[in-house]
């Protein structure tokens, strides 16, 4: 039996698309004595890349998904092994045409040619389709597909030529040792290698390998079916693989694809099919390859019918035989996006798990990048493994949301849209309160955290068209009204806002202060008592996150961030903490958290603690534990909402009692529960706060989001060097806050966009910043105060002036905008004198 | 006493599996049932414990011998102007008539065999044991699953009727004897004969492609790629002057024609090398060549079963590697 | 000329099996399901002299609820319509049991108006392999019966002619006469079938009614249409319930092979293995000069 090198600079398992792609470009950034291990032969060792349809349609509504993938798409070309077709998403409903519609925003908005067309022009380029059963169609040119094998076998090989990668196939990992938390070695049927550095890159069988190191990667095999059909003699007419565009018939779930003179079906359609990694047959006892899974015709039975109503002339045809039939496995995780980056369970352990064959090659750069530099080129936070959840990693939890995301893969989904599986794991103390209130729950990280709350349905009466109602159904689900009348009550008197979910961890120790000051943008070394809302940078100068600190001690600083990226902020923390001297304790389940903000907010707090709450007592900014009966409450005066007021931080088990307590104070105040539609969005919006994952992402600077300050602290920081250079530079773009003008569509009725949309010149030109991206909107919301929509968007630095005309395209039409801030001044209340009454 | 159907060939030759299941019979008597003699034969009862043979139609001198030299003391030749085609109704009733009514009846695991067994229980009011390998006190072991398991199973009742799988044993001859033959009258009924073979067409051979014939067999299995992709294999059959053989997956997928198919239910074949190209080694295709006297792999994968079945293997794509055989032989030959 | 065939539900196995906590049965619980390639033939002899005769073909089971699946793909292949004789776990049962139920079976299809000219079964199933239920049933039935055969062709007339058998059975099929029920009507016709014996192709004519158990290799069965499926998911099912095991299966276990060690040499690794290989070749003396 072959042996195998006994050291490695890293060890990659797997050698399907992602893993190739990895070893290709860890070879390009200098890596060497890279080791790459497969359990099954080359070139197709049997994994879900060995089975894939091998097509990708380029828009996606994500644009870490669109972007990997274009990258994917050029490095295809590059190989010489992307063949274009064309590819059609055929609409068979109006809900469905308005959802193409999303998706030539989406498109607009990556810069990504796409055109909606009518089921004739569907037809000239299918002529098989029968346009009667479809009202529309998308269509991009770029669709094409790929020979991932073929990628992978070439990307492997010149890491092989490059004299830098040993590859060892037929090999299984035993076993994987991990020392002091770190990554030791790597037991393997032809031996062990030492290597401080493993690459997950295993697909479906990924969690089987992480928990070898006593890891979890949480992904589930799901089967997607998938059947070929031939001789098509209409197929047959036209030479080489595929002449004939790609269709998605999207209402089906399923596609039409050409392979040759056969027809590819594939469905996303059927119940999820779901297997554990273990259940997964060895080569051996497979009948195709272990990813091939036995065909469960009963699940495909409804698809055949629906695709012979598309094709007819094509698949009744009685010589057209089903020659292949597969329940083949892929990777299905609890969220939808890959796996990617080091474990934050064991060092040296790196994810590139749940990857599509249309993303692989821009995942194996993306990664290879992270390890070599720290970070990738392209922001793939949204797929950090680091991101979970402890509850978010069990294997009941992948099986409930895997369950029910299955059919969204070709499914219409609401950006708000909730899941229903699997919630009421992380309930805050006032949970029973809140339900009380008819709470309208959404969830994040778990939490069940109120939206708004239907027991302020009579505000509306009170604000009237102020609320701005929303008369179309898209536009107003999972939204309501009362977000608005919260958020005006609020205004004129005073909100309680359950902040239960912020993740909460504190860096302690004689070397805390150097942690924080070498991790944070702003000054750390500040009095006791101080709150510092700071930017978390990465070495490129983008944004990691963004976060308060209170300095509680000479050696203590307590760190408050969001509970959707707060999981990452802990593992960024703790891998930039000195060897010893620091540590991070996560109090996440130890405090809750209740705003309490509104002009009447000091009234409220100060008939409930002798402490002095007022302007000079109190100053904003700062923290300090004051009585509320026999509660000891960390008071911390800050506001995302852009009013007076506190957050008052308690230990979980007296959170109910804290509640209780404001709420019947707050009874003679005006005093309202107040849900995360207003903290999350309308709140924060009309005061131009930005939000981390929506405008503060790895690619933009602190400059261009317009969060620069006079000064630059002297201390060294992460990302330092690159801001100063930033603050230099011309910005290449700016983020912008636009209103919208006149939300009234050709219809005559009024729409309210909800973000992703692209924004366009007065001439509907596509408006192209310095980092080559299209114009988009971040975030959009209700600006109450204002009676205004508000959109945030990068402009490119000539159209960012005051005043200046755009547009915003929403289901492909046009709605008149105009630039009201270029910088961060607040739409609302641009002198903060509501904060700092 | 064990009564074995003993298969000749057209020159009225013992076959190869005949004498398989005599030695496993000889080999084995005193873990299957012992009767007396056969009912219809005369003079003393045989040893316990003994190993006779039934033939039907041609018996050689030679395979009087062989059978002698494979331990069978007594040989009951069955012939009849209306056992000369075969008709296995009529066949079976045949050996079911010198049958003795305790002990057992066995044939090797082959169609004529199997079907013939099978008869001869249902006429005997018998279970049948078919593709028995082995049997020790703990009953008797079957090949089931084509071979890929086994089941262990007891057969009650005093007569046993099995079929010995092929390849379960190889022929093993020990102190000859010199058998006595006996030949008998016989009655055959018109009604088992209307199953019987009206004519054979030995011009429609379905060994056209030579491959249970061929010295050297190339097998292509799943590995090839696809239907195009055979033409470095059947260059090296050309250059062997051998025969293409495939796994069930390349008839299956369409790739060639069932004829050429190797395996439990294709030919099994015994050539002197066997090739095997890109072929995982299924348990279904082992069983075909198991009769090939020397294996060799071409695999990627070293761990497959092929390989490590193999005499000899080289690890690598099978284009490639035969690609440089091809050329290698040319070279050679200059 | 109406046709039944008999098929049985089987794990689809490849290279090797694992054996469930009873250590009867092998786990198929991650294995797909599928018919044994004799019987796919036999289905498709049945479409195929259906269609000739202007028949029709149905197929029977006896297994598990969900052998229901190897009906319906029968059918969308071509089959009219099926039977399932339900019996959660066939394993249980003797070659004689199934014979019997399946015997039985037809009876009460005749009693209901539906007779069979001619039974199929595949030579053996892939996982018993017991190669005598055809055989059984034939006796059951009091039908001649053949094994072993790749083809079938429904023929005009009588059973007479071909080779030199000398005369037939005048016609008469000896053990159809006073069949104890489930018989075609006398003079259903007479099928022609070949089979692979030791000197050749041998033929076989045959009165029916008939069983004939089929071996793989003579047709290539088709694969669905889409169209074919479609109708398999409407076609009618008749259910039956499986008796109690008479006989019962003598097994006492599953057991499997062991692993065998390998002798290999390995040659080498790619093409510059090439002259090792040839140097064995040249060994073994199969080059032609």
């Amino acid at each position: 039996m072959a042996s195998i090198p006994a050291q490695a600079s890293v060890v990659v398992i797997g050698a399907g698309i992602v893993g190739n792609s990895l070893v290709h470009h860890l070879a390009e950034l200098g890596w060497t004595d890279i080791v790459q291990v497969d359990k099954g032969p080359l070139p197709n060792p049997g994994g879900s890349t060995g089975h894939a349809s091998n097509f990708i349609f380029p828009v996606d509504h994500s644009r870490e998904i669109a972007d990997l993938t274009l990258d994917s798409m050029a490095q295809y070309k590059e190989l010489g092994v992307f063949t274009e077709s064309g590819g059609f998403e055929v609409a068979r409903t109006e809900e469905r045409m308005e959802e193409l519609r999303r998706r030539m925003a989406s498109a607009r908005a990556w810069g990504i040619e796409s055109s909606l067309v009518t089921p004739a022009e569907v037809v000239e380029k299918v002529p098989f389709l029968d346009p009667s059963v479809i009202v529309g169609g998308f269509w991009t040119p770029t669709v094409g597909v790929v020979d991932s094998v073929r990628a992978g076998t070439m990307m492997r090989e010149s890491a092989e030529a490059a004299g830098a990668l040993t590859v060892s196939p037929n090999t299984e990992v035993t076993g994987i040792d991990v020392d002091n938390g770190r990554i030791t070695r790597v037991h393997t049927s032809r031996g062990e290698i030492v290597t401080d550095r493993v690459f997950v890159a295993c697909g479906v069988w990924s969690p089987r390998i992480a928990a070898m190191a006593g890891a979890e990667i949480p992904l589930t095999p799901a089967v997607h079916q998938m059947i070929s059909v031939g001789p098509v003699p209409q197929l047959a007419e036209r030479p080489g693989e595929i002449s004939f565009p790609i269709v998605r018939d999207m209402d089906t779930f399923c596609y039409e694809r050409q392979h040759g003179s056969d027809m590819e079906i594939g469905s996303y359609a059927h119940r999820p099919i779901l297997h554990d990694p273990d259940e997964i047959p060895s080569i051996e006892a497979a009948k195709l390859s272990p990813t091939e899974m036995p065909f469960t015709d009963e699940d495909f039975d409804p698809q055949l019918e629906q695709a012979v109503e598309l094709m007819p002339e094509v698949l009744s045809n009685p010589d057209v035989e089903i020659r292949y039939a597969i329940n083949g496995l892929l990777s299905l995780t609890p969220d939808g996006a890959p796996i990617l980056g080091e474990s934050p369970q064991v060092a040296g352990l790196w994810s590139a798990a749940a990857v599509w064959v249309k993303e692989g090659p821009g995942v194996g750069r993306a990664v290879a990048e992270w390890m070599t530099n720290g970070l990738p080129e392209i922001d793939v936070q949204g797929a950090d493994i680091a991101r979970f959840h402890p509850h978010q990693r069990t294997r009941e939890h992948v099986r409930a949301r895997t369950s029910e995301a299955f059919n969204k893969t070709y499914g219409i989904v609401h950006p708000g849209e909730q899941w229903a599986s699997d919630r009421n794991v992380r309930l805050s103390p006032m949970h029973a309160r809140e339900k009380e209130l008819g709470a309208v729950f959404f969830e994040t990280g778990g939490w069940e955290r109120p939206q708004w709350y239907e027991s302020n349905a009579g505000l509306l009466e009170e604000f009237g068209d102020r609320v701005m109602p929303r008369p179309n159904e898209w536009d107003g689900r999972w939204w309501s009204p009362i977000i608005n009348a919260e958020h005006l009550a609020m205004r004129q008197r005073a909100g309680l806002v359950d902040l239960s979910s912020f993740v909460i961890f504190d860096v302690a120790g004689p070397a805390a202060l150097d942690a924080v000051q070498r991790i944070a943008l702003a000054q750390m070394d500040v009095t006791i008592g101080r709150v510092v809302y700071t930017p978390i940078l990465d070495e490129n100068g983008g944004f990691r996150s963004d976060l308060t600190i209170m300095r509680l001690a000479h050696d203590r600083f307590r760190i408050v961030t969001g509970a959707a990226h707060g999981m990452a902020d802990v593992k960024w923390f703790h891998d930039r903490l000195p060897a010893s001297g620091a540590q991070i304790a996560d109090l996440t389940s130890s405090w809750t958290t209740i705003g309490l903000w509104g002009p009447n907010a000091r009234d409220i707090l100060g008939g409930l603690t002798s402490a002095d709450v007022s302007y000079e007592g109190f100053r904003f900014g700062t923290a300090r534990t004051i009585e509320i009966g026999s509660l000891p409450v960390l008071a911390s005066r800050i506001s995302y909402v852009g009013d007076l007021g506190w957050e008052l931080y308690v230990p979980m088990e007296s959170g109910l009692r804290l509640w209780d307590v404001l709420y019947e104070a707050g009874r003679d105040h005006g005093l309202i529960p107040v849900g995360l539609g207003v903290y999350g969005t309308t709140g924060r919006i009309e005061k131009g706060y930005r939000a981390f994952g929506a405008e503060l992402d790895s690619e933009r600077s602190v400059v261009e989001v317009g969060m620069s300050r006079p000064k630059v602290k002297s201390q060294d920081f992460v990302g330092r060097a690159a801001h100063l250079r930033h603050r230099e530079e011309e910005p290449k773009a700016v983020l912008c806050s636009l209103t919208v003008d006149d939300h009234t569509s050709a219809s005559g009725q009024m729409r309210y966009m909800l973000g992703g949309e692209p924004i366009v010149s007065a001439d509907g030109d596509p408006l192209i910043d310095g980092h080559g991206r299209n114009a988009y909107v971040t975030s959009a919301g209700s600006a109450p105060s204002l009676g205004k929509h508000v959109l945030m968007a990068f402009l490119p630095p000539a159209e960012a002036v005051l005043g200046n005309r755009l547009q915003v395209v929403y289901m492909e039409e046009f709605y008149p905008v105009t630039v009201a801030s270029v910088d961060s001044t607040p739409l609302f209340d641009p002198d903060n004198e509501c904060i700092r009454r | 006493m064990t009564l074995v159907f003993v298969e000749t060939d057209t020159s009225g030759e013992v076959t190869l599996t005949s004498a398989e299941a005599v030695t496993f019979a000889r080999k084995n008597p005193q873990l299957l049932p012992d009767g007396g003699a056969t009912t219809s034969r005369e003079g003393a009862a045989p040893p316990s414990g003994s190993t006779e043979g039934v033939v039907i139609g041609l018996l050689s001198d030679s395979a009087v011998n062989e059978l002698g030299r494979l331990g069978v003391s007594v040989i009951h030749h069955l012939e009849h102007p209306d056992l000369a085609d075969y008709s296995a109704a009529a066949w079976a009733q045949a050996i079911v008539d010198i049958t003795p009514e305790s002990g057992t009846l066995m044939a090797s695991g082959t169609p004529r065999g199997m079907e013939l067994m099978a008869h001869a229980a249902v006429r005997t009011g018998q279970r049948m044991a078919a593709n028995v390998i082995a049997c020790d006190d703990d009953g008797l072991l079957r090949q089931v699953f084509g071979g890929t398991a086994f089941e262990r199973l007891r057969l009650d009742g005093d007569l046993h009727v099995i079929t010995i799988a092929g390849h379960a044993c190889t022929p093993e001859e020990t102190d000859p004897t010199d058998p006595e033959v006996f030949d008998y009258d016989l009655d055959v009924a018109e009604a088992d004969l209307t199953t019987r073979v009206r004519r054979t067409e030995a011009e429609a051979a379905d060994d056209a492609s030579g491959l249970t014939s061929a010295r050297a067999v190339v097998g292509a299995g799943r590995g090839v790629g696809s239907e195009n992709g055979f033409g470095e294999v059947l260059e090296l059959v050309d250059h062997l002057g051998g025969a293409l053989g495939v796994s069930r997956v390349v008839t299956g997928l369409g790739w060639r024609p069932h004829a050429e198919q190797v395996g439990q239910t294709g030919s099994r074949i015994s050539p002197d090398v066997y090739i095997a190209c890109g072929i995982s080694g299924a348990i279904q295709h082992m069983a075909g060549i198991e009769g090939a006297k020397t294996l060799i792999a071409i695999n990627t994968d070293e761990e497959a079963t092929m390989v490590q079945r193999a005499d000899y293997a080289i690890i690598g794509d099978l284009h490639e590697v035969i690609a440089a055989v091809n050329e290698e032989i040319v070279r050679r030959r200059g | 000329m109406n046709i039944l065939v008999c098929i049985k539900r089987v794990p689809d196995i490849a290279g090797s099996v694992t054996l469930d906590a009873t250590g009867t049965r092998i786990d198929d619980s991650g294995l797909g399901h599928t018919k044994s390639s004799h019987e796919e033939c036999a289905v498709e002899l049945a479409i195929q002299t259906a269609a000739a005769t202007g028949g029709t073909v149905t197929v029977l089971t006896v297994g598990p609820a969900e052998a229901v699946e190897q009906l319906r793909a029968a059918v969308a292949v071509g089959a009219n319509d099926g039977i399932l004789v339900e019996a959660a776990d066939p394993s249980v049962f003797a070659p004689e049991d199934i014979a019997q139920i399946i015997g039985d079976v037809i009876r009460d299809r005749a009693e209901a108006g539906q007779t069979f000219d001619l039974v199929l079964t595949g030579d053996d199933a892939a996982d018993t392999g017991d190669f005598q239920v055809g055989i059984r049933l034939a006796y059951d039935l009091e039908y001649p019966v053949l094994t072993n055969i790749q083809t079938i062709r429904a023929v005009d007339g009588d059973v007479g002619g071909g080779g030199e058998g000398g005369a037939t059975g005048s016609g008469a099929v000896g053990a159809a006469d006073g069949g104890s029920g489930g018989v075609a009507d006398g003079g259903a016709g007479v099928i022609e079938a070949r089979g692979i014996g030791p000197a050749g192709t041998e033929v076989f004519t045959l009165a029916l009614p008939a069983v004939i158990a089929v071996q793989e290799g003579g047709v290539d069965p088709r694969y669905p249409s889409i169209t074919g499926r479609m109708k398999a998911k409407k076609a009618p099912i008749a259910e039956y319930d499986a008796p109690e095991p008479g006989t019962g299966s003598p097994r006492i276990r599953l057991e499997l092979p062991e692993v065998r060690q390998s002798s290999v040499t390995i040659l080498g690794e790619g093409p510059d293995a090439a002259p090792a290989l040839v140097d064995v070749l040249e060994e073994i003396g199969v080059m032609r000069p």
